[in-house]
């Protein structure tokens, strides 16, 4: 499920933008020539995967009273739904319509976006789907379309997807 | 800030280290600030036994988008109307990562000028990580 309420806040920009190591002033100094050229603090390219963050039923997100499958005492257990997809994160790309601002409430709808098969150079057959967020802001004016390519193997996976 | 038509042309190209040795701190950074906490990123007992995997290795989203401060930093983050990525070998903690933006193509399109850029992120082995495309806006 794509974040419903996706609101883009001053500090979670800063911290993404820290993460990716880039300094650039767009993303955290209102005072900067970046920031007044623009009208408004701005996201990093693709700071719209952290609508993860507000997306209720993310299973990659540890929830409270829930088991995680990472390492505690133990090593930690396969995750459902993880490796048994054989999907693999094979492209990103992102669509524009204008920049994502600190400010914005973002809302995501998500759709299916094209399908189309590959033979491997081993001879199977790879099966491409793309999967579509449309983010768009409070005045339901379309901001960003980020499309996530996932291959899917036709085969078990030898290790989990990641 | 912007980048006009006459101050580029096809071939020029552009080149940024985007870590010199990347740490499992940042790894942990990025889990954090984007809300994928797969333990497979950042911890190494359960990448190792559980999974298979000879380590914790970075998210390909940690080094796309890296790799657009290259595009932002040239062409400024409004002017960019499509950046994609393909993942094509795994990052680990210790890969010095560069990245190159190289401009492919300069077009006109509905009264706008435009230009098409390839971008490759390689490790410290020349192995490329992440080739990418993108595509921005140029003042007249």
């Amino acid at each position: 499920m794509p974040a419903e309420r996706f609101p883009v806040e001053e500090s979670h920009v800063m911290m993404f933008a820290r993460a990716l190591g880039d300094q650039n002033p767009a993303y955290r100094d209102s005072d900067s020539p970046e920031v007044q050229s623009m009208g408004a603090m701005v996201a990093p390219l693709t700071f719209a995967m952290a609508a993860s963050q507000f997306d209720p039923d993310n299973p990659l997100i540890p929830q409270a009273g829930e088991a995680w499958f990472g390492s505690g005492k133990g090593p930690g257990f396969k995750r459902e739904g993880g490796a048994s997809t054989g999907m693999l994160h094979a492209e990103q790309k992102f669509h524009y319509h204008r920049p994502v601002r600190v400010g914005d409430v973002l809302s995501g709808t998500q759709r299916d976006g094209e399908e189309w098969t590959k033979e491997s150079r081993s001879g199977n057959t790879l099966t491409f789907r793309e999967f579509c967020i449309d983010y768009h802001d409070e005045n339901s004016d379309p901001v960003v379309t980020v499309t996530m390519v996932g291959v899917f193997t036709g085969e078990p996976p030898k290790s989990e997807d990641g | 800030m912007s980048v006009s038509v006459r101050e580029i042309s096809v071939g020029e190209s552009r080149d940024m280290v985007l870590f010199e040795d990347l740490s499992r701190t940042q790894i942990v950074m990025y889990a954090g600030a984007s809300g994928d906490y797969n333990p497979l990123h950042t911890d190494e007992r359960y990448s190792t036994e559980v999974a298979g995997f000879p380590g914790v290795f970075a998210h390909g989203m940690l080094s796309m988008g890296a790799t657009g401060r290259l595009i932002t930093d040239w062409f400024g983050v409004d002017r960019v109307i499509d950046f994609s990525a393909r993942f094509v070998n795994q990052v680990w903690p210790g890969d010095r990562l560069s990245a190159t933006c190289t401009v492919e193509a300069i077009r006109e399109q509905d009264g706008e000028w435009l230009a098409d850029l390839a971008l490759i992120t390689v490790n410290g082995d020349e192995k490329p990580v992440v080739v990418g495309a993108a595509t921005v806006r140029l003042d007249s």
